[in-house]
């Protein structure tokens, strides 16, 4: 099975969403995705056990994310506590300037399945592409919600400063409409590069002005689940992490969760031991990209990029970018369409180090882990380099908010 | 006569705005406009365009993959880059994939709560619902306990004060009339196609990587490659699964979609009258064995291409198409100039009311959309495009499948020119794409079979293989809302312009420099409004279209400069 291999870890052959959710396979007499008939005080595995989920599956479904979020074994039973009594949050999701690419990331949730989620999990009352409502019962339902307060927001695209009519909805902009969302929110999840770093709309010249919402709201905690879509297995574990302990997950600098972006994508791909033992595609198609080399020269931007791609995969764990072939393009880091373009080049040789040995050389000459980490480690600073250039000279005139916490 | 403001349009991709004024419980007049803007096109100018299709890519997270088609169509037309049949075979199933995915969700979770009213289902009995889905289909979910469960869960979701999506939607409106039956029925397979929808798309996985936005396109192939004998290309396994996906998706678009798609047909028998728009339909065509003629849309495919000019066929003519910014926030040189899109030049202009407002100026500009037409007209692209002329042109497969509806349904042709005609055109060519796939699937298992590994075209892979000065490329596809075409200008191996003419913008399109309306302004006019607070019956007609507007407000080069001369090649 050629998907399937590598390092995914097993979430309990399906988890939450196994039972009963595949119309195809299921017996007939089986119940149907799990639409929870308890109100939401009733506690979570009554609610499964309804849809026919059982105690065992459930357990098996909180152990899996307390692996998904490297929470030492113990943790399970805690999640499995948590998520037995709290009750389903009201979650405002805003689209700004998107593509909706983070919302059919969303349904694609599969552990927990997308009808587990909406209907079980969280009280999705705002949400443009999904919702029954249009025009002003909509923004009534948006309204209501926030003036409840205790909501989390979830927000997808980046935010246009430069030009508010560049997204409006409602007559209101897209700035107005996020500070008003975010007043008495628990938190707000971004999801995708846009709303989390600026993305698409902000890649140079930036012809709306566009910001990433860290530009706009300050005083309440925010997490950045980046990547273009974000992971629906991330944003799953964010929110099973937030109703487990309250708060987000410990993040990185960028305000990344450690959970899913504390490791490079090159020190955990399946094909690094091709590139230190200096087996790369050269051509697209050739021996070596048909049995799986590293893409290194074909402009693979793993070596700067931080996720966890390898690992949890997408759509159910069938495959990534780089196992169908094609280099990783960085889409978790911020500034990626101006610091990974042009993305068929390959990531500068290996000047920061001093040195003047090259990747061909590398793989060719130097045996060991330990020269090609070193190489990798100044490949990296130049990347870094850039990005802290486009980062300086894209400041506004607002600063960052300094009060940001990460959860 | 009063102005009804809807904005936001829900259950659409992107933000979509219409102002239309209602007299006499009917709507008279009708504004759409597109509020969101990002200049993705502008950001393209200047870049190497072997990246221009994972820019393209981005105008769309629900068309994902069709902007990256037509991105790489239009730079290998430009730098006359030939994909080998192993990718042209790869890029087809995604593409058909696209289709189904796109299809199924649009009808289940983007229109389907326009027709049923899940607070009814709640007085279902599930023994006559179990009656109702077996006398449908074939579908083995369809028993008394299986409807009982999903009623009694329903009522307790719906009971439980918090209900997410469905909060404030307009349940007991008087223009919801299936019995309660069907409406346990649908909600029930509303739930199941959400599932389905994110297991068939694994189709993206497994060629691609992942979905949205599978990351395997190339200028001149595919980076997925192919080779039986490794477990790191698409191999036999690969394949194998393929085709069990594929199966299971001729399975549920005619066992759940089709079935469903008839129950509501018969029961909203009047709006076959209301929606029918412009009248004119446009067509590329696409699906073909081989590649397209430089320049021009593939042809002689599993779509034909053509337009409809008032019922009256004839050929379709590249050069006819042009872009008005009249009523748009660009700025031309020549305000009342329609231009063509190699020559497409314009800069933002917002001059619209500075938000917070209440009210669009829709004497002036007015969306962030053009207008695109065809030989001066507005012409409506889609699934009811492509069935119409391909009915017209007699097609071997497209007719007998739009007949066979027709005669289900006892409607004449000219009631497919409706809102409920769309939705059928939809369905339909769903139906043609599943069945499709698996022709597909066995192609390119027998070419792969037959010793042909190649999946791309190496010799303009490195940018001093293109031309020499401006080359001008453009890359067409019949994407499921309609015809696509992505236009580029290409010199000293970057990008100098970019433009996409996308469906959407063909449909959504604002009034032209004269006064013409786009397809969702007219089609509006004529629809009842029972009760303007709750306005149900407008969003039947416009989801009828599928709105995708992210895609459709796209932007223009960089400096602003026009582009010389049009080349005809």
């Amino acid at each position: 099975m050629k998907h399937h291999r590598a390092r995914r870890q097993d979430t309990g052959a399906g988890g939450l969403a196994e039972v009963a959710m595949t119309p195809g396979r299921s017996e007939s007499t089986q119940p149907g995705p799990g639409v929870p008939a308890a109100a939401d005080h009733r506690p979570l595995p009554a609610r499964l056990a309804e849809a026919g989920i059982g105690r065992r599956r459930f357990l098996t479904f909180c152990a899996a994310m307390a692996t998904t979020l490297a929470l030492p074994e113990r943790f399970a039973p805690r999640v499995a506590e948590a998520l037995s009594t709290v009750e389903r949050p009201v979650v405002v999701w805003l689209e700004f300037q998107d593509c909706a690419g983070d919302t059919e990331a969303f349904l694609r949730s599969r552990n927990p399945s997308t009808a587990d989620l909406l209907l079980g999990m969280i009280s999705l009352n705002y949400h443009e592409t999904l919702m029954a409502a249009a025009g002003t019962a909509a923004e009534k339902a948006r309204d209501d919600a926030v003036a409840r307060g205790g909501h989390l927001v979830v927000v997808e695209g980046s935010v246009p400063t430069g030009i508010p009519g560049a997204c409006t909805i409602g007559g209101r902009s897209a700035e107005d409409l996020l500070r008003s969302a975010v007043r008495g929110a628990a938190g707000v999840i971004n999801v995708g590069t846009c709303s989390a770093f600026g993305g698409i709309p902000a890649a140079g010249p930036n012809p709306t002005g566009a910001v990433r919402v860290e530009d706009v709201v300050s005083g309440v905690p925010v997490i950045n689940l980046s990547g273009c879509p974000v992971n629906a297995d991330n944003l799953t574990a964010t929110i099973v992490h937030y109703l487990t302990f309250g708060e987000f997950p410990a993040a990185d600098d960028l305000g990344r969760p450690l959970f899913a972006y504390g490791e490079r994508i090159h020190d955990t791909c399946p094909r690094r031991g091709h590139f230190d033992a200096g087996q790369f595609a050269e051509e697209w198609g050739d021996e070596g990209h048909r049995k799986g080399w590293c893409l290194y020269k074909l402009g693979c931007k793993g070596p700067s990029t931080f996720h966890n791609c390898p690992s949890v995969r997408y759509n159910d764990g069938t495959s990534w970018p780089i196992a169908a072939g094609h280099g990783c393009v960085g889409c978790s880091e911020p500034g990626f369409w101006d610091a990974m373009t042009p993305f068929y080049e390959r990531l500068p040789d290996v000047q920061a180090v001093g040195g003047d040995f090259t990747v061909d050389e590398i793989g060719l000459t130097v045996v060991g882990a330990t020269a090609a980490g070193f190489a990798l480690h100044g490949v990296g600073k130049v990347v870094q380099h850039k990005l802290l250039a486009i980062r300086e000279a894209r400041k506004t005139p607002e600063p960052e908010p300094a009060d940001r916490e990460d959860g | 006569m009063a102005r009804l403001v809807i904005d936001p349009v829900t259950r659409i991709e992107g933000h979509l705005r219409v102002e239309v004024t209602v007299d006499g419980g009917v709507v008279k007049d009708a504004y759409s406009s597109s509020t969101m803007w990002r200049g993705i096109e502008t950001i393209l100018a200047g870049r190497d365009p072997r990246d221009a299709w994972l820019f393209a890519q981005r105008i769309c997270g629900v068309c994902t993959t069709v902007h990256a088609l037509a991105s790489v169509r239009a730079v290998e037309d430009a730098v006359g880059a030939v994909p080998p049949p192993n990718a042209r075979l790869l890029r087809q199933l995604i593409a058909a994939a696209q289709f189904l995915h796109d299809h199924v969700v649009h009808f289940y979770h983007l229109h389907a709560l326009d027709w049923i009213d899940p607070t009814a289902a709640l007085r279902a009995d599930p023994a006559k619902t179990a009656s109702v889905a077996q006398s449908l289909s074939d579908y083995p979910r369809a028993t008394t306990a299986l409807f009982a469960s999903v009623r009694d869960r329903l009522k307790g979701f719906l009971a439980s004060g918090n209900i997410g999506p469905f909060t404030n939607g307009y349940w007991g409106h008087p223009a919801y009339r299936l019995p309660p039956e069907v409406d346990l029925l649908a909600f029930s397979h509303y739930l199941d196609a959400l599932e389905f929808q994110r297991d068939y798309v694994r189709i993206h996985a497994l060629l691609g990587g992942k979905n949205p936005h599978p990351q395997t396109y190339l200028v001149g192939g595919m980076a997925s490659p192919v080779d039986p004998a490794s477990q790191d290309a698409i191999n036999d396994n690969t394949l194998q699964q393929l085709a069990q996906l594929v199966q299971r998706g001729v399975d549920f678009i005619e066992q759940v979609y089709l079935p469903d798609l008839y129950a509501i047909a018969q029961a909203y028998p009047e709006w076959t009258t209301y929606g029918r728009g412009i009248g004119s339909y446009l067509v590329f065509g696409d699906y073909t064995p081989s590649a397209p003629a430089k320049g021009q849309p593939p042809q002689g495919g599993l779509f034909p291409g053509g337009v409809l000019v008032d019922g009256k066929p004839e050929p379709f003519v590249r050069d006819k198409v042009s872009e008005s910014a009249f009523h748009s926030w660009y700025r031309y040189d020549d305000a009342k100039a329609s231009l063509p899109p190699w020559q497409g030049s314009t800069t933002p202009d917002y001059t619209g009311p500075q938000p917070p407002f209440d009210q669009l100026d829709v004497a002036g500009k007015y969306s962030w959309l053009k207008a695109p037409r065809y030989d001066g007209r507005a012409m409506e692209v889609g699934p009811l495009a492509r069935m119409l002329v391909g009915y017209t042109a007699g097609d071997a497969r497209i007719k007998p499948l739009v007949q066979g509806a027709l005669d289900r349904l006892k409607l004449p042709a000219s009631a497919l020119m409706s809102t409920l005609g769309r939705v059928l055109a939809r369905g339909l060519e769903t139906q043609l794409m599943a069945r499709y796939s698996l022709e597909l699937v066995n192609r390119l298992r027998d070419n792969i079979a037959g010793g042909d590994l190649t999946i791309a075209d190496n010799t303009k892979w490195d940018p001093a293989s293109w031309p020499d000065g401006k080359s001008f490329g453009v890359g067409f596809h019949e994407a499921p809302r309609g015809s696509l075409s992505h236009w580029v200008v290409i010199e000293d191996g970057r990008i100098r312009n970019y433009q996409a003419v996308v469906p959407s913008t063909w449909n959504a399109s604002p009034r032209d420099d004269r006064g013409n309306p786009g397809p969702y302004e007219a089609s509006l006019v004529g629809t009842p409004v029972a009760d303007p607070a709750r306005p149900l019956e407008i969003l039947r007609t416009l989801h009828s279209f599928d709105p995708c507007m992210a895609c459709a407000a796209h932007v223009y080069d960089a400096d602003g400069e026009a582009v010389a001369k049009v080349l005809v090649q």
